[in-house]
């Protein structure tokens, strides 16, 4: 499957792997660091980025691609719409069929609440189906709260929101708890004890993991348990524009079938955005380890009714997407790879960095790496540098790949790539939004009854996350969002719907000089894969 | 020039490039996917494919997002199979065999056939799985089905009408829930958080300066 320069790096890189497996390289300092991030980290490229002209978060830089749809002109006009017939209702409507959404609706509806879930896929499709390493929780002896508090404090540069980040480490072994409850499975050793491992910035081995697929274990147990639960699910259906009452709350949503493209009408007492991240709009030109439907709708949908954004401007680049082989560029490799022992690997055989930095730290060194200092290895699509798996199995024995990342091998094993006897070149892919909607305490938006959980919200993690604890956060934030939206729903009274706030968008992009043919939520990517037919358009 | 080859996508010619992925295929032949789309990545399982190359007699299946396309391929997806999902309350059930036989008692009907096994796109051994089922053996359903993406194929090819990928799930939830070890850290932990333990704590950290907590932070020990 490698051609023969591959092959000949290869051979340096098997040459070196027992001096490799014993070294432990030195980690960065602080400043080293912040050096590396300046000069090499996307989100550093100033001319990638725009100015918001209008909105809530006017004056501040978004990437570009999200700068044009969070200005962008609604899908629908609000005279296509007769808010007066109202085609479902319920107390709690949660927009998004992830594991934030599933979860939320779990909560919602044991706390005694009607709930609906509309999601424009299916349930599960979602970033949560294809997180494969793990999920944070301080729970062993040697652990705290506190440890954890201070590894994702740091890891996301000192930004995250205290109250927030408080309840992410705090409530993290209770969500262990309650998942493993609903029958999720985790690795544990004979006696119970979780088989936990380091991840990137992590200072206690806190990793709880399912095999490599934590996340789809995670999310296809939510999903069963949502469908024993009869919550309603109304899959292939987008929010596509957010609803007020007369009072300027949140108050449901309008609807498009994405088969039919019929529009309807959903009103709620309380809603939950719950629609994901953003991959699929490719900054930066960058490929992406996210699902179908990761277009930043949430943030869309909230920022035009008046909800606030933080962070917007940060993304996470995994260090680890596949660089090759070309079918499934930029899909995930799990940084689990590296908690169990593979070490990042240049062309010449060298072990250029400790392999468990900081997501947004590997991620630079890497493409410093490939770039400045030209000891990447050229594929199809660009340029890579080495994960060499085969020093898992020399250090943990033959067999730990199949027993502890089976879809790894599963995946190159497609192309014919044996993962336990060749290492694999990867290449920074775009993974996760760090920024989102702002929300407080209590999971809600500064639209009153418009709350938010998941990969939706920025100011958990900061500037930069942590492996394991979007897993986490999702299930944190998800159930905390559910109760506390079904809590607030007894108390509400609905008034008249409105969708005012369009017009009111238009005039003030009509006011800033803005001029756009851009529409939006975007619901899905277009690919053409070079078909000159298409391209064109 | 790219080397191309000729698809049936449901029996119409395409040329399509020979790298691509037959979901990739699809999208250069100019769909704009709605179904059968997913993670994209081999987990969601939304994508299942049948297909049979021209004058071959073996059918085959797949994720269409995983699998590159082979000339003269004839393609059908199959975005949707109604599988049954029973229902229950994972608190009341207990892991006994006669769950199964409640829940999924057309397991029992298995003729042994394995087209099931043969047709899984994760190459699992599905017959195998669900024999585990049948003798309420859920552990060992749970590792052997584990790797399951519920894509639906093994059911579309069952002559029982047996849907394996929820049998599998409801073992699964039964091992993770009652028969796996408990975790004793795990508890004692969730009842520190309880009692506040750490509550002190954490609240004297929210409060620190941030050069206190960098500090804190480039100092830290790290478990070996």
């Amino acid at each position: 499957m490698y051609n023969e320069k591959m092959l000949e790096s290869m051979r340096k890189v098997a040459a070196n792997r027992e001096a490799n497996a014993e070294l432990e390289p030195r980690r960065m300092t602080a400043d080293e660091k912040d050096a590396l991030l300046a000069e090499f980290h996307p989100d550093y490229k100033q001319n990638e980025f725009a100015i918001l002209s209008i909105g809530e978060n006017k004056g501040e830089k978004v990437p570009t691609e999200l700068c044009e749809l969070l200005q962008a002109h609604s899908r629908i006009s609000a005279a296509d719409v007769d808010l007066t017939k109202v085609d479902y209702e319920t107390d709690v409507l949660i927009i998004g069929g992830g594991g934030a959404g599933a979860s939320a609706a779990i909560e919602a509806d044991e706390a005694g609440a009607k709930a609906m879930i509309v999601t424009k896929l299916r349930i599960g499709d979602a970033n949560t189906m294809m997180a494969e390493g793990g999920i944070q929780a301080a729970d062993k002896p040697n652990d705290s709260p506190a440890i954890h508090y201070l590894d994702a404090f740091g890891g996301g540069h000192f930004a995250a929101k205290p109250e927030l980040l408080y309840k992410l480490v705090n409530e993290a072994p209770e969500a262990i708890q309650w998942l493993n409850n609903l029958g999720v499975e985790f690795d544990k050793t004979e006696d119970g004890t979780m088989v936990t491992t380091h991840g990137g910035g992590t200072s206690r081995k806190r990793m709880h993991a399912a095999k490599d697929y934590s996340g789809a274990e995670i999310m296809r147990t939510l999903r069963d348990e949502v469908l024993n639960r009869g919550i309603p699910v109304i899959d292939f259906t987008a929010a596509v524009e957010l609803i007020l009452d007369e009072n300027g709350n949140c108050a449901g949503a309008v609807l498009m079938n994405m088969e039919t493209k019929e529009l309807l009408v959903a009103k709620a007492k309380t809603v939950i955005l719950a629609t994901g991240g953003a991959g699929r709009l490719h900054y930066q030109g960058f490929p992406t380890s996210n699902h179908y439907g990761a277009t930043a709708d949430g943030l869309v949908l909230g920022y035009r009714v008046g909800a606030k954004l933080l962070y917007a401007d940060t993304l996470q680049y995994h260090p680890t997407g596949a660089a090759y082989p070309e079918q499934i560029f930029g899909a995930l490799v799990t940084e689990k790879v590296r908690s169990i022992g593979a070490k990042l690997v240049n062309a010449d055989g060298e072990v250029f960095m400790h392999p468990l930095e900081t997501r947004d730290v590997s991620a630079a060194s890497i493409i410093r790496e490939c770039n400045a200092r030209g000891k990447g290895i050229e594929t199809s699509d660009g340029v890579g540098v080495w994960l060499d798996t085969p020093m898992i199995e020399l250090k943990n024995g033959e067999g730990t790949i199949e027993k502890r990342i089976p879809a790894m091998l599963r995946m190159f094993g497609k192309y014919g790539i044996d993962i336990r006897k060749e290492p694999i070149l990867v290449y920074p892919t775009l993974h996760y939004q760090n920024g989102g909607l702002d929300i407080n305490a209590d999971c809600m938006t500064k639209v009153e009854n418009l709350y938010a959980a998941g990969e939706v919200v920025g100011g958990i993690h900061g500037r930069n996350r942590l492996m394991g604890n979007s897993l986490l956060d999702i299930i944190v934030f998800g159930r905390d969002a559910g109760r506390a939206a079904a809590e607030k729903a007894k108390d509400v009274t609905v008034g008249a719907l409105t969708l005012d706030h369009m017009a009111a968008f238009d005039a003030e992009r009509a006011a800033a000089g803005l001029e756009t043919e851009a529409i939006s939520p975007k619901l899905l990517p277009t690919y053409t894969h070079g078909n000159p037919k298409f391209e064109a358009k | 020039m790219e080397n191309m080859v000729n698809v049936y996508l449901f029996g119409k010619k395409y040329e399509v490039p020979s790298n691509l992925t037959i979901m990739g295929a699809m999208e250069y032949a100019g769909y704009q996917l709605v179904r059968g789309c997913g993670c994209r990545n081999g987990f969601c399982g939304a994508c299942a494919t049948i297909y049979r190359i021209k004058g071959q007699n073996e059918l085959k299946s797949c994720l269409a997002c995983q699998t590159k396309v082979e000339d003269n391929m004839y393609v059908a997806t199959l975005p949707f199979f109604p599988l049954e999902k029973k229902v229950y309350d994972i608190e009341k059930i207990k892991p006994t065999e006669q769950i199964m036989m409640q829940l999924y008692p057309e397991i029992y009907s298995c003729i042994g056939c394995n087209a099931c096994t043969k047709a899984c796109t994760q190459e699992l051994n599905v017959m195998q799985y669900i024999a585990y089922a049948q003798r309420g053996e859920y552990e060992k359903c749970a590792e052997e089905s584990f790797d399951c993406v519920m894509c639906g194929v093994c059911s579309s090819r069952c002559p029982a009408g047996i849907s394996h990928p929820q049998v599998a799930l409801l073992a699964r939830r039964l091992n993770g829930k009652y028969l796996a070890p408990k975790s004793a850290h795990l508890e004692n932990r969730v009842q520190e958080i309880k009692d506040g333990t750490f509550r002190e704590l954490l609240e004297a950290l929210m409060q620190k300066p941030i050069s206190e907590m960098k500090e804190l932070y480039n100092n830290r020990e790290i478990e070996k």
